[in-house]
């Protein structure tokens, strides 16, 4: 089964995620859930947009979420660093636990949980200043002030995000919007990796760019994914085929509320989807 | 068999006879609307321009002499001297005083319902501000004289104010008897020109693309944050015109200010001083002059400098919104 996964997986991803957390403890050192949502519901008003979803994200891996327009994945995804709190009417049932802590904890500081779980939008969003201070942006706003220690962050969060070279000649005279969209969309990246932040969200990141800067960004997911757990949600199968360690099928139901159908080890939701509407999706048959 | 195309088939994508005059009427009637707007406003201009000058083309007055400070246009109480200084002045520091009180309150306002409010906050200050733009200035000048002169003459006369240390000082200024001041016609044109400020920058702000606040929310600041570093530099320019635009209307305002300055002719030394504008002057004293007189030229050379203040602040929104768009 490995054999045919789109990418080699380590065998130590290869556990399925749906399966009971593995009780002993040798095999619990090397199994970490960063996050785990129990009976997530979310409604708009009166209207369910996602039902009862429980699912579990290991540290270091990525999660990819797939599934129809309207299913509900984007939705899921924002509440993991509660940005359904902007939403007016959004509300939230059930708990999204960030390392056991449940984030919809009223007491939880949204602005401590955004800095560890950042967020990647599907349209680049740099701020209209310099590329330098896109980046320094999230740390000088918690009082990083020491000239050194930002330029330092600065390089090595676009190195991380694989745009020092391109842009290191006119990181402080050229202006973020001024980039091209793929070089934008890096250049969110490296904002978001500037905070430190231990989860990135990724909002269909690819979405608005041309094939070789998707494939720029899908390189650039495998290398973060070495330090960072990331949650990508992607129309697009065979991004989340090639990038994703994990995948959630997520589709609506008859009352137009989205739910996940399965969630496995993406070489096997691709090839023996337990489900027989995941393999409808994949296969193109539906969706 | 093939049809072939006759010379009568070919002539019916030509133009019929009175086709063209037909499409270029709507066309010419615009552009004559357009044109005789044009027309109006530099002929206009022209006009005030050829009258203002004429305190120096004919009367011969040299043009230093509208930058001193002695306002005597009678010839019947001897030298005259057309010194407009004290009008200049006075405009200008009762617009400056006027901005300074309502471009936080406005900007305050406008931030609040772009970014803060609820709603149904929304749905009753929008309104109210319409309203607000809507009430005649000579109403704000009543207002102003009824009550805001009488409230600064007995308030600051005795009581409280007068004890304080400085303060106390300032308003016992002999001016400031009847309320009279540059103060009351400041406060009068903040609150006439509030509404203004305020749609215009809220119109900034809203223009702002959201994607910035939900970035910068998602990396994890407050949302005082997002406001201060990205909104507010965002929409500057946006602000900086809703400014200017409330400062033009604050240096052209004639009736409400009149009302409560006191019209002293001098050139104002303290906030609680009776002074005033050129447009105060010119709806003072127009009644008083014979045409083609000195008195009546220096009037139009007031008009002519106002004219070339509110121009100026005109190229000024303008070169702050090209900015905006090279942004």
């Amino acid at each position: 089964m490995l054999a045919t996964a789109p990418h080699p997986v380590p065998s130590v991803r290869a556990i399925d995620v749906t399966a009971p957390v593995v009780r002993d403890e040798a095999s619990a050192a090397t199994i970490s859930i960063k996050i785990a949502t129990e009976h997530v519901s979310i409604m708009y008003g009166e209207k369910v947009a996602v039902r009862d979803v429980s699912l579990q994200v290991q540290a270091r891996s990525i999660l990819a979420l797939i599934g129809p327009s309207g299913s509900g994945k984007s939705t899921f995804l924002r509440c993991f660093n509660r940005m359904n709190d902007l939403i007016p009417g959004a509300s939230v049932q059930g708990a999204v636990c960030l390392e056991g802590e449940n984030v919809m904890d009223p007491e939880v500081s949204v602005v401590e949980l955004r800095r560890r779980v950042g967020m990647v939008f599907q349209r680049p969003n740099p701020f209209p200043m310099s590329i330098f201070e896109n980046v320094a942006y999230g740390p000088r706003r918690r009082g990083m002030n020491d000239r050194r220690k930002l330029e330092e962050l600065v390089e090595t969060s676009l190195k991380r995000a694989a745009l020092w070279d391109e842009v290191k000649d006119d990181l402080r005279r050229k202006s973020g919007l001024a980039l091209s969209g793929g070089q934008q969309q890096r250049l969110c990246i490296a904002r978001v990796l500037a905070t430190d932040p231990e989860v990135i969200l990724m909002d269909e990141p690819a979405s608005a760019l041309d094939p070789v800067s998707t494939l720029r960004i899908e390189e650039l997911m495998r290398e973060l994914r070495q330090a960072y757990t990331i949650v990508i949600v992607t129309h697009n199968m065979q991004q989340a085929a090639r990038v994703s360690d994990v995948t959630a099928f997520f589709t609506m139901a008859e009352d137009r509320a989205g739910y996940l159908v399965e969630v496995g080890p993406t070489g096997r939701i691709f090839t023996r989807p337990t489900e027989r509407l995941t393999e409808d999706y994949i296969s193109g048959r539906f969706g | 068999m093939v049809h072939l195309a006759t010379p009568d088939r070919r002539a019916s994508l030509r133009a019929r006879p009175g086709f063209r005059e037909r499409i270029d009427l709507p066309r010419r009637v615009v552009f004559v609307a357009a044109a005789s707007m044009i027309g109006v406003v530099v002929l206009l201009l022209a006009f005030i321009a050829w009258q203002g000058l004429q305190l120096f083309l004919k009367d011969g007055i040299p043009i230093t002499q509208i930058f001193s400070a002695e306002w005597q246009p009678d010839r019947m109480s001897g030298t005259v001297n057309f010194g407009l200084l004290p009008f200049i002045a006075g405009t200008i520091f009762v617009t400056v005083v006027a901005l300074v009180i309502s471009t936080p309150l406005s900007v305050g306002l406008a931030l609040f319902l772009s970014e803060v409010a609820p709603q149904w906050a929304k749905a009753i200050v929008q309104p109210a501000l319409e309203i607000f733009v809507g009430i005649p200035s000579v109403v704000w000048g009543w207002l102003g004289l009824t009550i805001l002169v009488p409230f600064l003459s007995d308030t600051f006369q005795q009581g409280l104010v007068v004890s304080l240390p400085v303060l106390g000082e300032v308003f016992r200024a002999p001016g400031f008897r009847t309320g009279f001041s540059w103060l009351a016609g400041s406060l009068v044109l903040s609150i006439m020109i509030l509404p203004t400020v305020t749609s215009v920058s809220y119109d900034a702000f809203r223009a702002v693309p959201q994607e910035l606040r939900t970035g910068s929310l998602a990396l994890g600041t407050t949302r005082w944050q997002a406001i201060r570093h990205i909104l507010v530099p965002a929409a500057l320019p946006g602000v900086l015109t809703a400014v200017v635009l409330g400062m033009t209307r604050a240096a052209g305002e004639a009736l409400a200010v009149q009302m409560v300055i006191g019209s002293s002719p001098v050139f104002p030394r303290a906030i609680t001083q009776p002074l005033s504008t050129l447009t105060s002057q010119i709806t003072l004293e127009m009644g008083n002059t014979v045409f083609g007189e000195p008195w009546q030229d220096a009037l139009w050379t007031m008009s002519l400098v106002l004219l070339v203040i509110s121009i100026t602040s005109v190229v000024l929104v303008r070169v702050i919104n090209s900015r905006r768009i090279a942004l």
